[in-house]
């Protein structure tokens, strides 16, 4: 997992209507935009987030998302972090494979996500949920 | 926040033989599964040949948006229908290829001008 030198939380939000998915992301682009992200950076953090919501959304039924500023290895970011208490990844090695998914998505969600950020780290426990941090460094 | 969605379903609007369909608001996976469906209700109740999808004020589109888009061109082929997808955001269009989504069968035009004469195009290939 992504351990920030310094954090400072910008939003704490729950996710428990399909709604939110579309609320969460939103932020997640405007806050980007308010810390000098460019418009493609912003654009691939917030389809990024979108991806994990809707994961988070099918899977667990709901969760919370932090939105943070950070410092990681010297380096300013903002960090999205998504965790819910849902039925957790057995094989967290597969759900990053690209092609795999248990409910016939096509799963191209995860293994795309962590291709538009810096950082995508996912840790799961089965029967007691699952984290996917999201970092994108600003410029 | 603005832009929240409205729960309204999105406009398709008929113009001689095709559909405009222009999507204003970042919608919700229940907006996007709804479209799918009254796009394919609509081609069947006005025997469109061609649909035009602008999606210029999106400013992202995930797989899952991406996989309903193909879908309907995919659905909308079988029903002897061409869609095209216009006005993409440059940052959407490199998200999406990042992402690794195939889109396949469907056809891009710039704005909705271009997007016209490329469905008149289709449907006189189709024709010939």
């Amino acid at each position: 997992m992504i351990v920030p030198d310094h954090e400072q939380v910008l939003d704490r939000l729950p996710l428990k209507a399909e709604i939110d998915i579309v609320y969460i992301r939103q932020l997640v682009r405007q806050r980007g935009k308010e810390h000098g992200m460019g418009l493609i950076d912003q654009t691939r953090i917030t389809t990024a987030a979108s991806e994990v919501l809707r994961n988070m959304y099918v899977y667990a039924k709901g969760g919370e998302t932090t939105i943070s500023l950070v410092s990681v290895k010297g380096r300013s970011g903002l960090l999205v972090t998504c965790r819910d208490q849902g039925p957790g990844i057995r094989d967290i090695q597969l759900a990053l494979q690209d092609g795999y998914s248990t409910v016939n998505s096509l799963g191209s969600g995860l293994p795309g996500a962590r291709r538009l950020v810096d950082c995508l780290e996912l840790e799961s426990e089965v029967g007691r949920g699952t984290t996917v941090q999201l970092l994108k460094y600003l410029p | 926040m603005n832009d929240r969605p409205a729960a309204s379903r999105i406009p398709i609007i008929k113009i001689g033989t095709h559909l405009i369909v222009p999507i204003q608001v970042d919608m919700t996976d229940q907006m996007v599964n709804d479209l799918q469906i009254n796009v394919l209700a609509a081609i069947e109740r006005t025997g469109a040949r061609g649909v035009l999808i602008d999606i210029s004020v999106l400013e992202m589109v995930d797989s899952f948006i991406g996989r309903m888009l193909s879908g309907i061109a995919r659905m909308a082929s079988v029903m002897d229908a061409a869609v095209v997808i216009v006005g993409m955001q440059p940052a959407v269009a490199i998200t999406l290829v990042e992402l690794g989504l195939e889109m396949k069968g469907i056809d891009y035009a710039l704005n909705i001008e271009d997007g016209m004469v490329l469905l008149d195009q289709r449907l006189q290939e189709s024709e010939a």
